[in-house]
């Protein structure tokens, strides 16, 4: 509790509190059963009456699981090599074409810069699917169907990250670029050498934010080759086989929920101070 | 700004717009790379997917205009679209205004605490929306057998006497998508509250309470709200698109097509004629009014919103 916090009245954080507590238990109850039905053995999957808590926790499903993907024709380590690559490409040049684009948005003044920035808040405003169609003909006119760059290519683009950079870079003092600029230094060393030590925070943020948009994509628009295709996509097979594949399947939820938790869990606090600036100002 | 010397314009004359964009230059090369991808890949397509939705178009042969035939067809005769519709504005206009309130309550709720209860409750809340797939636990607890969590918890309850089918049951499949969605929805917008809060200055309250706040009620609506409006802009756009493009929930736990159409959105019926008839003028005609839907919605709100605290 904060120290010297006004106004408040026992009723009111009891009631808050509490209601806090029911709703806490709402939201974590099903990633419980994910790590619960990750860990129970495939009779307890199946028990009626259905119970929550694992009784005898195994690790058979993960192993049933990799049995499965060393199994499966094309090998286990070609589809994480295959996820490595598309979020790395698009995380990696997601912040490096953003950041660069945010700099001059928020630091300098030219013409369309308004015009510019209004154009990436209003692709805030609507989803990708409304877009969906008209992306696979242009990027079937690039010729860049069924290759990795049909993925990383527009990721790099998405309006969210260079909205959150462009506001975390407004709010560093003045002074930072006054002196250099005095000193007559040109702007993409102001920003390599000035702005990018300072935004180290929004960088993470971006990062783990594309990966979370990217590390769901199982890529089934745009590649046709097994060979291309993601670790995402490998395991939603698996996810589909039925009931034989149950324990399997279980092994998968918890995967695909535990890595986006981890990497947000250890960048939280920057991820936290990133968002502070994120408001809009009309 | 670096100013060239030899070159200043002579006093009077203002800058030309070409001569300030050719000062410019360095900003625009930098700006190039990401916006040269923008383009191809957010700004032609909403241009295309407008100028498809005039014509008759399968993907294979050159599209056809048609002029306003699509919009016609979907609002005077696509009975399926209608329902979609409806549906689609019903999850909005709950699943919108619900979560955004939602979010706000969480963050004003988890900003009275401190240290790791509050990084673990902030992660509680938000790890949902991350998750990917997550969401077909769901389909665990929503069985329509005796094995569901849900029947198994209500018949031991003696709520219900037999097992329902829950995403069966015409009449469930709403309110099931509603409350899935809502668990899913505490993203970007929760982070911005909970970040936003934490940077109000004490110091307001302390004025407020000395100019007569007496609870934490009107500390909230005088001082709070206020302080935190342009966080509450950005939650909404987050919110709204979000409430708007509701799909995979629909498709992976009601089915596809889901039980008489009761969980059909504007989006599914978009992938059913983009992605499996290929009737692409169609679909585009459908893009195209999700995006005024989506576009429109948010420019209403960010005008109410405009006016908290004024």
């Amino acid at each position: 509790m904060r120290s010297g916090k006004l106004n408040r009245s026992a009723a009111g954080n009891g009631l808050l509190f509490a209601l806090m507590g029911v709703c806490g238990v709402f939201m974590a109850l099903p990633l419980v059963m994910i790590v619960n039905n990750a860990l129970k053995p495939l009779d307890e999957i199946f028990q009626y009456p259905p119970r929550v808590f694992v009784r005898y926790p195994t690790l058979e499903n993960f192993a049933d699981l990799f049995v499965l993907l060393s199994g499966s024709w094309t090998p286990f380590s070609r589809y994480i090599l295959n996820t490595v690559i598309i979020t790395g490409g698009g995380v990696l040049g997601h912040v490096a074409l953003a950041s660069l684009a945010a700099y001059p948005l928020s630091r300098m003044d030219f013409p369309g810069r308004k015009l510019l920035f209004s154009m990436v808040v209003l692709s805030l405003m609507f989803s990708w699917t409304v877009t969906q169609i008209p992306n696979y003909l242009i990027v079937s006119a690039l010729r860049i169907n069924n290759t990795y760059l049909a993925l990383i290519l527009p990721a790099c683009a998405y309006g969210m990250g260079l909205y959150l950079m462009k506001q975390f870079m407004e709010q560093l003092p003045a002074s930072l670029l006054e002196s250099a600029r005095l000193d007559g230094a040109g702007e993409l060393r102001i920003y390599w050498s000035i702005i990018m030590p300072n935004v180290k925070p929004a960088w993470l943020t971006l990062a783990i934010f594309q990966f979370q948009s990217l590390w769901g994509n199982t890529g089934y628009l745009f590649l046709r080759d097994e060979q291309l295709k993601p670790l995402q996509y490998a395991m939603q097979q698996i996810a589909a086989g039925g009931a034989q594949r149950a324990g399997a399947s279980a092994a998968v939820g918890m995967i695909i929920a535990a890595i986006p938790i981890t990497f947000f869990l250890c960048a939280q606090s920057r991820i936290l101070e990133t968002m502070t600036t994120s408001g809009m100002k009309d | 700004m670096q100013l060239s010397p030899g070159k200043i314009a002579p006093a009077l004359r203002p800058p030309t717009l070409l001569n300030r964009m050719w000062k410019s230059r360095a900003a625009y090369a930098m700006l190039a790379p990401y916006f040269i991808l923008f383009t191809l890949f957010t700004i032609a397509p909403v241009l295309m997917a407008m100028g498809v939705s005039l014509t008759y178009f399968d993907a294979l042969n050159w599209p056809r205009f048609v002029g306003w035939a699509n919009y016609l067809k979907l609002f005077l005769e696509d009975e399926l679209f209608l329902k979609a519709f409806r549906n689609t504005m019903l999850l909005a206009m709950v699943t919108g205004p619900a979560s955004y309130l939602l979010c706000l309550l969480f963050a004003w709720i988890i900003n009275e605490f401190r240290g790791w209860i509050r990084a673990l409750l902030t992660l509680v809340f938000y790890a949902p929306s991350i998750c990917g797939q997550a969401y077909l636990i769901w389909n665990i607890i929503l069985t329509g057998d005796r094995y569901g969590l849900l029947n198994g918890v209500l018949m031991r309850l003696s709520v219900i006497s037999e097992p329902r089918l829950w995403m069966q049951t015409e009449r469930f499949v709403m309110p099931m998508l509603i409350v899935v969605q809502l668990w899913l929805s505490l993203g970007t917008g929760f982070l911005a509250f909970v970040a936003g809060l934490q940077t109000i200055d004490g110091s307001l309250y302390e004025a407020a309470a000395i100019d007569g706040v007496k609870n934490r009620w009107q500390e909230l609506w005088f001082v709070t709200l206020p302080a935190m409006r342009p966080q509450l802009m950005f939650g909404a756009v987050m919110q709204i698109t979000q409430s708007f493009a509701i799909a995979d929930v629909s498709l992976q736990l009601a089915g596809n097509p889901s039980v008489n159409y009761a969980g059909s959105t504007i989006v599914t019926h978009l992938l059913d004629y983009g992605g499996i008839r290929f009737e692409m003028g169609y679909a585009s005609a459908i893009a195209t009014t999700l995006f005024l839907l989506m576009i429109g919605s948010n420019k209403l709100v960010q005008r109410v919103l405009r006016r908290i605290g004024e």
